[in-house]
């Protein structure tokens, strides 16, 4: 037997960023083990809520991470209108559901970014970004900010965006296709790129079964897990099928989040020319959450649980958030397990690690 | 093919304007809805609270004795939800962030107490208008 060594991999590493730790037992250049500790980023999140108000409390968690954060605000407001027994108007519904995909590309974009910088291809990343920017600007454009958008409330939204606002948000999107197609082509065909990617960390579909992955990491061992199907919000009057890919490698993973990419193109077009007239939120008065529900949102990195709690007061007793990282950890284990020292960068890249979210 | 392709990209912007702005030489142009900063019109409000409670940051603290309505900058995160709460509409978004430093900086609104010499002025201009108004 060879001698073991262990190298410490984070919290702080130019590939991660957010702190994670992993400790990595090493046999000459090959992982036999790893093990991840988190813990650096915890700010108690969801112990504000005995201090907050619920409807309130939905300008916290839509804080757990700032990039699917309209997907948090969205998944708590559908936790508590459950819990409420509120109907949330179509229109709301409809663009939420626009809001929530363009959170989709903008965090695809920002992780194939990351991805890129993670195997040194400088430009590609500085590319990438270039055309996250798009989406960033139509998010300040509708909503107000960047990158936190405090638009969605219990019981609907708190801003309505023009039918002719939305047209245009769609004709800048195709533009942005069109750059999307050619700059996506340098992720799946470069000889470089495919050289980092193919049969890396591959993770059968019983693996990732077993192990409970979730989004891409599940889609791209060929697991159809995307809980955008159950129809929640408006996804139930579009027409979309889950992007599967069988390879369960980090080309698979890639290759997966850049189809999501243009399917989410697809479904905002769809939204836009489906979306009814009327109201944006019903007004909630007088009334607590007094009960236990369980909501489920699929986010850019997987499927989210928010579980609430209320028992009739102004403050809720409990909320809890299972955010999509904390659910391909060890999934991220399994596939680290057998492989090059030099490949973990790319293993921990294509879970798109949100510690922020795991630790809240 | 993708070497191409990357190539070209790479080409193009060789000889287009750059995709970042220089900022702060081009001022950022704000948008409609941009949620900068919150503003105060202190001479309506009354110092309610209503705005200190609902806060989830607790950036805002009022003082009706002492008639203040202060902010701590760094804690505020623009949720708008003070503006949405204000039952006098004397708080609003402004565009435009506050400047950055390197201490926590707390913005403190007095409003101004009404002299007896203001209110008195104000009275005898509210007698004045009938008059030359019957002169006419």
């Amino acid at each position: 037997m060879a001698k073991r060594t262990i190298i410490p991999f984070g919290p702080q590493h130019p590939v991660l960023p957010e702190p994670i730790h992993l400790d990595l037992v090493l046999e000459d250049e090959t992982v036999v083990e790893a093990i991840p500790q988190i813990g650096y980023i915890h700010r108690g999140l969801e112990k504000l809520v005995e201090k907050n108000e619920w409807p309130e409390m939905v300008y916290i968690i839509e804080r757990v991470c700032g990039i699917c954060s309209f997907g948090h605000g969205w998944g708590y407001c559908k936790s508590v209108e459950g819990n409420l027994g509120v109907e949330v108007p179509p229109r709301a519904e409809y663009l939420r559901t626009i809001w929530h995909e363009l959170g989709r590309i903008h965090s695809h974009l920002l992780w194939l970014g990351l991805l890129a910088d993670g195997f040194g291809f400088e430009s590609l990343f500085m590319h990438t970004w270039r055309l996250r920017e798009t989406i960033l600007d139509i998010f300040e454009e509708t909503t107000g900010g960047r990158i936190i958008f405090s638009v969605c409330k219990v019981g609907g939204l708190r801003k309505d965006v023009s039918n002719e606002t939305l047209d245009k948000i769609v004709v800048r999107l195709r533009g942005l296709e069109k750059e999307l197609k050619e700059l996506t082509e340098v992720f799946l065909d470069d000889v470089s790129v495919k050289n980092r990617l193919v049969g890396v960390g591959a993770l059968t579909k019983e693996e990732a079964t077993s192990l409970g992955a979730v989004g891409p990491v599940a889609r791209g061992s060929g697991v159809s897990n995307d809980v955008r199907q159950d129809g929640h919000g408006a996804y139930g009057e579009l027409d979309f099928e889950p992007c599967l890919e069988e390879g369960g490698d980090c080309y698979a993973r890639c290759k997966v989040r850049i189809r999501e990419l243009f399917q989410s193109i697809g479904l905002i077009a769809q939204a836009v020319s489906k979306i009814p007239d009327g109201e944006i939120a019903v007004e909630i008065k007088g009334t607590h959450p007094a009960g236990e529900f369980v909501g489920r949102m699929e986010q850019p990195r997987g499927e989210a649980y928010y579980y609430s709690k209320g028992s009739g007061q102004k403050f809720l007793e409990r909320i809890r958030v299972r955010t999509p990282t904390n659910a391909n950890i060890p999934a991220l284990v399994k596939t680290l397990a057998g492989s090059d020292l030099a490949d973990v960068p790319m293993l921990v890249l294509t879970i798109d690690p949100c510690i922020s979210c795991t630790e809240r | 093919m993708a070497n191409l392709k990357i190539g070209g990209m790479i080409l193009r912007s060789l000889f287009k304007k750059p995709a970042t702005q220089m900022y702060p030489v081009i001022p950022k142009e704000w948008k409609e809805r941009t949620r900068g900063r919150i503003e105060i019109d202190i001479d309506d409000c009354i110092f309610c609270g209503i705005c200190a409670r609902k806060c989830p940051t607790d950036a805002i603290t009022v003082n009706r004795t002492a008639k203040t309505w202060t902010i701590e900058r760094m804690g505020c995160v623009q949720c708008s939800c003070c503006v949405d709460v204000c039952p006098k509409s004397c708080l609003n978004n402004v565009a435009g962030y506050t400047s950055p430093d390197v201490v926590k900086i707390v913005d403190t609104f007095t409003k101004a107490e009404e002299t007896p010499q203001v209110e008195e002025a104000l009275k005898s201009d509210a007698v004045s208008v009938p008059e030359a108004t019957g002169a006419e």
